[in-house]
């Protein structure tokens, strides 16, 4: 047996009538559902007088009761959501798929069934759901405000008519409002038209287009504007239609400018390729321009060749900008040089510079910086006290491997190699004679590579070490791991690496 | 001059610059303050030209007057284009009065180089911070920025602006040196380190008072992008693509966008004067989404294939020319395959991928299922097996695979729209819905 429920056409009717007839374990097969001002509702007239009888803006029933809970916790949240938005809908038979949707999650226990979106009800309800969302959409997007008035207080009104195809004036208002609040508007359309007056947001019935204003004096500027934007050498008349369908044009000011755009696209593109080309006009007189070019054609290092002897710290930095030594360079950003007190009595050697430090232009800024720093403040040293700098002066990476993570893809640090490193050697080997500290700390293979040679190894070498006999330094080196490595050891292991980098760093300050 | 013909000037001068989102900005709308504005839902697209471009944002330039000699730009300074000029003013009034009638999303501005990189940024900013803290306009603004200005400016301009963004133009140095004698690669890549390090700082500076709960106020730009300029210069598609994943990685951009050089009223004799590489384009875009999203690499795109080995093959997407290129990958079992694999197949986006494992876990997938999904079975077919389908050898192994996916010929005549013929080919496509 069928019963007949009629309710107003919006969500919380329905929602209503529908917790009602699931509390009565009424199964969507004997429920036939009609909308009021149809004519299928005046039809069956009276509801079902077996149900409590209700009807929407009355409280009802399921809106106090205590087992609605009960019901609504095991839908999905997104269940109503969903439904809030096929409520908007036009089409008949929505109430009685989204009951029936409710039934089987509910009652049949197919509680997972939204993710099945091969199922029917559940392909028809997001079909809906899209074609809603895509006019909630197209309302945002298309609407035009025509301004009417100015209030003595200098609030501008404006009035806007638009041919929505589901009913959702309701549904958008608030977007309106919080997006135009500063101005009283209304946006008529046949059904039910919105008003706000920069307090309150109110309804009323549909109106005729006669109603709204057919001018506004400012569209003949938005038209120069269509014009001028539009690129006649890239007509794709498909694309737009796709997005702009014709339907929407009539309400549309600058629509009326498509045709004659799109006849005389080609011929312009044509004028455009057929037109005579111009020769370059030589710079006029200014000091921006000679700077740039100044910057610009700054001497590239083509190799590495020992820095000359009078060249200061700064000097050497700024021609470091433009070593193109090995090819790291390349995919860097920038080149890290050193940088801390010209007079330090300990130089502290990293390896090379990281994603964070590519990006700022220092050294040591990243996560083993920080790592640094930490012990550094244990030992009460003060990094301004020191000279930092890295073997290697640009980031050298390799891409994330693949895998789609939320970050997107990133860069890893890699290893530099033996050519990298020796070509790098005559920056930081100047910084050594620049700055002759008493002290040098290298941190990690490649920094202790950088000063001793290709055949050191940091876990087999670590504590003091021999510099290369070429290396113009007489003080004392010592050698340890580096902070990145703590950084990669397991939690457990980290404790004890740790206390021996703060005792090898201990060590090595107690010579300076 | 009236403003009228300086509207159809500065935005002619602007036209040129594909760049168009007005997505993901920071929440927030105009029901408190007195002016107009919302922003950080999906991106609007108000109205769109014949050129299957959106209209999103007012796209203006303040001046297109310029002391830079870029080739490809119809502002360059050899250029015989007439020259415009807005006023602060004038620029933010049309703003408001476009946002008034929905017209528009905000503002992209951008400007000639008037005078040097400082100058012309501060009168840039003046118009956004006019906009923000006199008129309280919470709508949309994309601030185009000057590598070669100062780091104070380009903070501060990113103080007022949802996205900032500095155009690369050129994936080479080389390229940039021949074209654009001003412009530098490092540089501006250096300006978009700074500007992610400044987004991220504003994003942990976010996430610090919101733990806090206090209430923020603007802090930074949600996001960069930039544009590269494609058939301007020789570059292949392999080092337009490598310069895009290096952007992407290094410097977390938001979008970069491939703007297919485009003839101009004064075009430069440096440069070819032709139809604009609209295809060449569109795969470009393609893979670039599938660098992004699908886990595919560079040197996977390009390798062996038809284009040339560091082009692109222009008669199939990227992913189903490298799907036919690596035969031995497929078939892929939809039921077992991981995401990743599944990822690769040719016909199947992320979301119907992500469907697709949503719906193994209750019932195995059929071809019914996919045809429900409104998935491409000709183009699919031969590559999954499903709980009733599996390609025979033969199909996979066969030298016609890859003819069964091209178009027919005479497409050429049928579907074409005149102007959107290249010399490149002739399928007809539409990149708007992935430009955007």
């Amino acid at each position: 047996m069928s019963r007949a429920t009629t309710i107003d056409p919006d969500f919380s009717s329905w929602r209503a009538r529908a917790r009602e007839l699931l509390a009565a374990e009424i199964p969507p097969t004997e429920v036939f559902w009609s909308e009021t001002g149809t004519r299928q509702g005046e039809l069956f007239g009276e509801d079902d007088p077996g149900l409590p009888t209700s009807r929407v803006g009355e409280p009802n029933l399921a809106d106090s009761n205590p087992s609605e809970s009960a019901i609504s916790f095991r839908v999905p949240k997104s269940f109503f959501g969903l439904a809030e938005t096929v409520a908007c809908h036009t089409h008949p038979e929505r109430w009685a798929v989204l009951y029936r949707l409710l039934w089987r999650m509910t009652r049949e226990g197919e509680r997972h069934l939204l993710v099945v979106s091969t199922d029917e009800d559940v392909r028809r309800v997001r079909a809906w759901a899209k074609e809603v969302g895509r006019d909630l959409h197209k309302m945002r997007a298309f609407v035009r405000f025509r301004k009417v008035r100015e209030t003595e207080e200098g609030r501008e009104q404006f009035v806007a008519w638009f041919e929505p195809e589901h009913r959702i004036v309701r549904r958008n208002a608030p977007f309106f409002r919080k997006r135009f609040a500063g101005m009283d508007w209304s946006i008529f359309t046949p059904d039910e038209c919105a008003h706000w007056d920069g307090r309150e947001l109110t309804f009323s019935p549909g109106v005729s287009q006669s109603e709204a204003p057919d001018f506004d004096a400012l569209e003949d500027l938005w038209r120069s504007y269509y014009k001028s934007i539009f690129n006649p050498a890239r007509l794709k008349l498909r694309a737009m239609q796709s997005e702009m369908p014709m339907k929407y044009w009539k309400n549309l000011p600058e629509a009326e400018l498509i045709g004659d755009l799109t006849r005389d696209a080609s011929q312009r593109r044509d004028e455009m390729i057929d037109r005579p080309t111009r020769e370059p006009r030589p710079a006029p007189k200014n000091l921006y321009l000679e700077k740039l070019e100044d910057q610009n054609s700054i001497a590239l290092v083509r190799e590495a060749e020992a820095v000359p002897e009078q060249e200061t710290l700064s000097e050497m930095k700024t021609r470091a900008e433009c070593c193109r030594a090995c090819p790291l360079w390349e995919r860097a950003t920038q080149t890290v040089f050193g940088e801390g007190r010209e007079d330090a009595e300990v130089m502290i050697i990293g390896e090379q510079p990281g994603d964070q430090e590519d990006l700022a232009g220092r050294p040591f800024v990243g996560p083993a910086g920080e790592l640094l720093h930490s012990v550094l403040r244990e030992l009460g040293v003060s990094r301004e006290d020191l000279y930092l700098t890295n073997a290697v002066k640009h980031f050298k990476w390799r891409p994330s491997p693949k895998g789609v993570n939320h970050r997107g893809p990133t860069r890893l640090h890699d290893k530099a190699d033996r050519g990298e490193i020796a070509a790098c050697r005559p920056w930081l080997w100047g910084e050594i004679a620049k700055v002759s500290p008493r002290v040098i700390l290298t941190l990690g293979n490649t920094a202790g590579q950088g000063i001793v040679g290709p055949d050191f190894r940091v876990l087999r070498d670590r504590g003091e070490v021999m510099p290369s006999p070429d290396l113009d330094f007489s003080g004392k080196a010592f050698a340890t791991v580096h902070p990145s490595y703590l950084l990669r050891l397991p939690r457990g292991e980290r404790g004890i690496e740790r206390a021996a980098f703060v005792e090898d760093l201990r060590a090595a300050f107690s010579h300076a | 001059m009236n403003l009228t013909r300086k509207l159809e000037i500065l935005a002619d001068a602007a036209k040129y610059d594909a760049s168009c989102a007005s997505s993901g900005a920071k929440r927030r709308d105009s029901s408190k303050g007195g002016g107009v504005g919302s922003a950080g839902g999906t991106g609007i697209c108000h109205s769109y030209t014949p050129d299957g471009r959106c209209i999103s944002l007012l796209k203006i330039l303040l001046t297109n007057v310029c002391l830079y000699d870029c080739h490809y730009c119809i502002n360059r300074r050899s250029s015989d284009v007439p020259r415009a000029r807005f006023t602060p003013e004038e620029a933010i009034q049309l703003t408001l009065d476009f946002y008034k009638r929905n017209y528009i999303e905000g503002l992209f501005l951008s400007s000639g180089i008037v005078r040097d990189a400082d100058y012309t940024m501060e009168q840039v900013i003046r118009v956004a911070r006019d906009l923000r803290e006199v008129h309280d306009f919470q709508g949309y603004i994309h601030l185009k920025t000057i590598p070669e200005a100062s780091q104070e400016l380009i903070e501060e301009a990113g103080k007022y602006a949802d996205r900032i963004s500095i155009n690369i133009e050129l994936p080479s140095e080389k390229g940039l040196r021949r074209l654009a004698p001003e412009k530098n690669l490092h540089r501006t890549q250096e300006a978009m380190a700074g500007i992610r390090t400044r987004i991220e700082a504003g994003r942990e500076e976010k996430k610090d008072r919101a733990r806090k709960k206090r209430r923020l106020p603007r802090v930074y730009a949600a996001g960069q992008s930039t544009q590269m300029i494609v058939g301007a210069d020789r570059s292949d598609d392999a080092t337009i693509l490598q310069r895009s994943d290096l952007l992407y990685r290094g410097y977390r951009l938001r979008r970069v966008y491939y703007s297919a050089f485009s003839p101009i009223p004064s075009s430069s004799s440096l440069l070819p004067s032709k139809a604009p590489p609209l295809i060449r384009e569109h795969r470009l875009y393609q893979a670039d989404w599938l660098l992004r999203y699908y886990g595919f690499a560079v040197g996977e795109l390009t390798e062996r294939s038809p284009g040339g080995g560091s082009n692109l093959d222009l008669e199939l997407d990227p992913k189903l020319s490298w799907a036919l290129r690596n035969r031995e990958h497929f078939p892929i079992d939809l039921n077992r395959a991981s995401r990743e694999e599944i990822l690769r197949v040719p016909g199947l986006g992320v979301k119907t991928v992500d469907r697709v494992l949503g719906i193994r876990r209750w019932s195995a997938i059929r071809l019914a299922d996919l045809t429900k999904l409104r998935v491409s079975l000709k183009k699919c077919l031969p590559f999954v097996e499903t709980s009733d389908h599996s390609p025979t050898r033969l199909q996979l192994e066969g030298d016609r695979l890859r003819e069964r996916f091209l178009p027919p010929a005479h497409q050429l005549e049928f579907d074409f729209q005149g102007a959107a013929t290249t010399a490149e080919g002739g399928m007809r496509i539409s990149s708007s819905s992935l430009a955007r």
